[in-house]
């Protein structure tokens, strides 16, 4: 028992993770219709970015903020100078366009800072509480997930240009008639799920160590988690998160070795998917004929 | 009296298509000027390009300004507010929301002209925080011009705001287009399937067929006019 | 009236049939001077170069199963690696275990992989659009590590080496160009195939169902069938192209069918023109020289120049090369004819 409420802790810590990243993938889906699989190569790279500032000497959370504000500046470039151009484009193109920006990413990141792994610092002190039920540096993970999901909530919810983004994501056309500034909002939209990428980034490396294809196996986690709580959902990306982290952490402690548990978690959630085509909150697409 | 919207030769194009061949229109300061015409006639056309959401030649002029070479952001912000075909509600938001967007450019605060809005519409006040998709037909357009006000607006663009609505509905709602038009000094170009009610608010009126403007005058000479009377009053 | 009228129709027939007749002929012309191209080239250049060429043969076969299922039928595949290994390992394990003549695997390779992917065709119906991507996903994500666990049969991480076939002592050729004639008949035997397929009812019913899935029901089309047949198809060619490499390379090992192998037939389907079936061809090309050309270019990041040619191809030819340049090339062609005739 003890050991199983160990696991669906640590399950929920690496959940977060995976909720961070997924939001990110909601976020870019919501606004334009696409899945942006270069999303965990960016984390990466500005995972490297926050390495390079603490080795620089920078105080761990001042580099945080600052790998932050410069990924979600990065973010809004990437939009504007690589989507725009194929934004009119059929959608495969624009998946294609993100697999290259995928590769881009890794290759430079891998040809900047080599394949060796590298040690990442972790801000939460290594101690155990509750009698080892979890970890202080779980718990921080989650703290800092919770944080940047009420901020984010509170940006959409009570901000004039939160609205602003929400209303040109669903409708963009409306929205320019209100003087939306539309491919701006999507810019912004880009820059917000860099940002929150990088966080995603920088919470996991202390576990699995730098190096440039350490966010290879989180993004499939991460897109899993966004289908299984439905991609138009924000909240089902945090949800899908959670419940995939816990998942794989009980598959992967109970049912099978590492090889194969990533071929069940994600048959797992495939026959929830059977049952809810649209995931657990997303809504059906309406088909107007 | 001045013209607040004047076009001149406009054309517009889908594609390769001319579907506007050389359209001239005016809107008179504070006055309300209504578009006939049947399906295809390229009254929702006109809208669109003078709102630059379709490609277009010729000028477009606005309070002294060329819309021609402006995006449609620009042209909401210098005081056009279109009500497109359908009411475009962002269903996803509350009705609220859907009023404070629609006062995103507009200074000044949006919790007074939100007031004003409740005041020409009370169905929305009880409505305020209930999603937008789920009014009906007749809240929807009230909400959708509620919506293009909170612009302030110098005029007003109105795509079919009685389609699919029933009478009385019609009828209530351009009670209050009327009396906002009296009382905000807000200039109206209308689009109307429904000729009779349409023609007895303007002031004037313009006929489009596949794309030409084939009648205009004033909307008391439109409405008398025997032929038009038979194509397109029913009687 | 009615002279003036027949006048007027044999007028817009001749006219008809003599554009549609200049095209075909084009057509004609140019398909024969690509094959000619194709049968003496092997004998003009090194060994290594006519096995890169059989490659891309390969890869544009594998291709063209993943343009009848996306392209064509509009369902996303983002685990056709996965066939195209189901392909090679049936292929390896039938040359390996029981001793079968490489050409005779090609039979059990298409039939076992048409099952599969009509298998897989009938849970994808509930599918669409990023959902189904995951769930083919799911497929070239377990493929390796499936093949690494039953390994018994499929030799584990370390795989299977394949006895390379000999050729035919009779046509007096090596084996890398008897491989080449062997792959490129079956390329051509593919395109034929395809071409029938889809430019027939069949066709024309996966295009329907992509295109507009309500009306093409509601115009008596089962759906349901016609899109695992789509997938069944596909998974039918891209199988073959996996058996073919299994029997050229001469060696299979789960390592060779990962993720990227499904990202990169995607990358070839979307730079050759994804509905199209002469783009596989130059999506063939694509992921056969590219990956060279960019380590030529730089050896320190060579996937970083992939990935800024990949967008290069995006931004120019966002429909891909032949879904560019194609819908571009027939009214040329009328303008240059009726402009010649004109003249004279």
């Amino acid at each position: 028992m003890h050991q199983l409420l160990q696991q669906i802790f640590s399950g929920l810590a690496a959940g977060a993770v995976y909720a961070s990243l997924a939001l990110a993938l909601v976020m870019i889906y919501r606004a334009t219709d696409l899945v942006n699989f270069a999303q965990g190569e960016m984390a990466m790279f500005s995972t490297y970015i926050a390495w390079t500032l603490v080795n620089a000497e920078v105080p761990f959370w001042a580099a945080f903020v600052i790998t932050l504000a410069v990924s979600f500046v990065g973010g809004m470039l990437i939009e504007r100078i690589v989507i725009r151009p194929v934004e009119n484009a059929p959608i495969l193109t624009m998946v294609v366009v993100t697999i290259g920006l995928l590769l881009i990413f890794n290759a430079t990141a891998g040809w900047i800072y080599s394949y060796t792994l590298q040690e990442f610092p972790s801000p939460f002190p290594d101690r155990t509480l509750f009698g080892a039920l979890m970890t202080t540096r779980d718990v921080g993970v989650i703290a800092v997930t919770l944080v940047m999901l009420v901020a984010l909530f509170c940006f959409f919810r009570f901000t004039a240009t939160g609205l602003a983004m929400r209303a040109a994501a669903q409708n963009p056309e409306s929205a320019r008639l209100c003087g939306v500034r539309v491919g701006r909002m999507l810019a912004l939209g880009w820059g917000f799920a860099a940002a929150i990428g990088a966080v995603a980034g920088i919470m996991v490396a202390p576990v699995l160590f730098l190096d440039p294809n350490m966010m290879g196996g989180v993004l499939l986690y991460a897109f899993t988690a966004a289908l299984l709580g439905g991609i138009t959902s924000p909240v089902g990306a945090v949800v899908g998160g959670l419940i995939v982290g816990v998942t794989e952490n009980l598959v992967g402690t109970y049912l099978i070795a590492s090889q194969l548990k990533l071929t069940v978690a994600l048959i797992l959630i495939i026959i929830v998917l059977v049952f809810r085509p649209n995931g657990l909150f997303g809504t059906a697409v309406v088909r107007r004929v | 009296m001045a013209a607040i919207l004047e076009l001149r030769a406009v054309k517009a194009f889908y594609g390769q298509s001319e579907v506007l061949h050389g359209i001239d229109l005016v809107v008179e300061e504070a006055g309300m000027t209504v578009l006939l015409g049947a399906n295809g006639a390229g009254k929702t056309t006109t809208l669109r390009a003078i709102c630059g959401m379709v490609r277009s030649e010729g000028e477009i002029v606005f309070s002294g300004r060329r819309l021609e070479r402006c995006t449609t952001e620009q042209i909401a912000g210098f005081g056009v507010a279109h009500v497109p075909e359908g009411r475009g509600t962002f269903t996803g938001l509350t009705v609220e929301e859907n009023l404070r967007i629609g006062g995103y450019t507009a200074a000044g605060r949006p919790d007074d002209k939100m007031q004003l809005m409740y005041g020409y519409f009370p169905i929305l006040a009880q409505r305020r925080r209930q999603q937008a998709g789920a009014l009906s037909g007749g809240e929807q357009q009230m909400l959708a011009i509620a919506r293009a006000l909170m612009m302030s607006p110098r005029l007003l663009v109105l795509d079919e705001p009685s389609f699919g609505l029933a009478p009385r509905v019609v009828e209530a709602i351009f009670g209050i287009v009327e009396r906002i038009r009296r009382e905000q000094r807000v200039s109206v170009l209308l689009v109307e399937q429904n000729a009779t009610l349409a023609l007895e608010m303007a002031d004037r009126a313009y006929l489009l067929e596949t794309g030409y403007v084939v009648t205009s005058g004033s909307a008391k000479a439109l409405a008398d006019d025997p032929q038009i009377r038979r194509s397109y009053l029913g009687y | 009236m009615a002279e003036s009228a027949s006048v007027d129709s044999a007028a817009k027939l001749a006219i008809r049939r003599e554009a549609g007749m200049g095209i075909t002929v084009w057509r004609w012309v140019g398909t024969a001077a690509l094959i000619a191209v194709a049968v003496v080239l092997p004998f003009a250049i090194s060994n290594y170069h006519v096995f890169e060429l059989t490659q891309v043969m390969i890869y544009a076969i594998a291709v063209l199963g993943l343009n009848i299922l996306t392209g064509y039928n509009g369902q996303i595949s983002l685990g056709h690696g996965g066939f195209f290994a189901a392909g090679a390992y049936t292929a390896a394990i039938l040359m390996h275990r029981y001793g079968v003549p490489y050409w005779a695997t090609l039979a059990p390779a298409a039939l076992v992989c048409f099952a599969l992917g009509m298998l897989f065709g009938v849970p994808a119906l509930r599918f669409e659009g990023p959902y189904l991507a995951l769930v083919t996903l799911a497929m070239a994500v377990a493929m390796p590590q499936l093949l690494k666990y039953f390994d018994d049969w499929t030799g584990g991480k370390q795989g299977l080496v394949l006895v390379k076939p000999m050729p035919p002592p009779e046509l007096g050729l090596d084996r890398d160009r008897w491989l080449y004639f062997f792959v490129l008949v079956i390329l051509l035997v593919a395109i034929r195939l395809a071409a029938n397929v889809l430019n027939g009812r069949t066709g024309r019913a996966f295009v329907a169902i992509r295109d507009h899935p309500i009306a093409a029901a509601a115009m008596g089309i089962n759906t349901a069938r016609y899109k695992t047949l789509a997938f069944g198809a596909s998974t039918l060619f891209t199988g073959v192209a996996g058996a073919l490499a299994a029997i050229v390379i001469g060696f299979v090992a789960p390592e060779s069918f990962t993720l990227f192998l499904s990202l990169s037939f995607l990358i070839g389907s979307a730079v050759g023109g994804i509905a199209t079936i002469s783009g596989a061809i130059i999506g063939g090309f694509f992921i056969e020289f590219v990956p060279n050309v960019a380590n030529d270019v730089s050896d320190a990041a060579p996937w970083a120049i992939y990935g800024l040619t990949l967008l290069l191809f995006m931004y120019v030819m966002p429909r891909g090369v032949v879904g560019t340049i194609g819908p571009w090339l027939a009214p040329a062609m009328q303008q240059f004819r009726s402009a010649r005739r004109a003249a004279k």
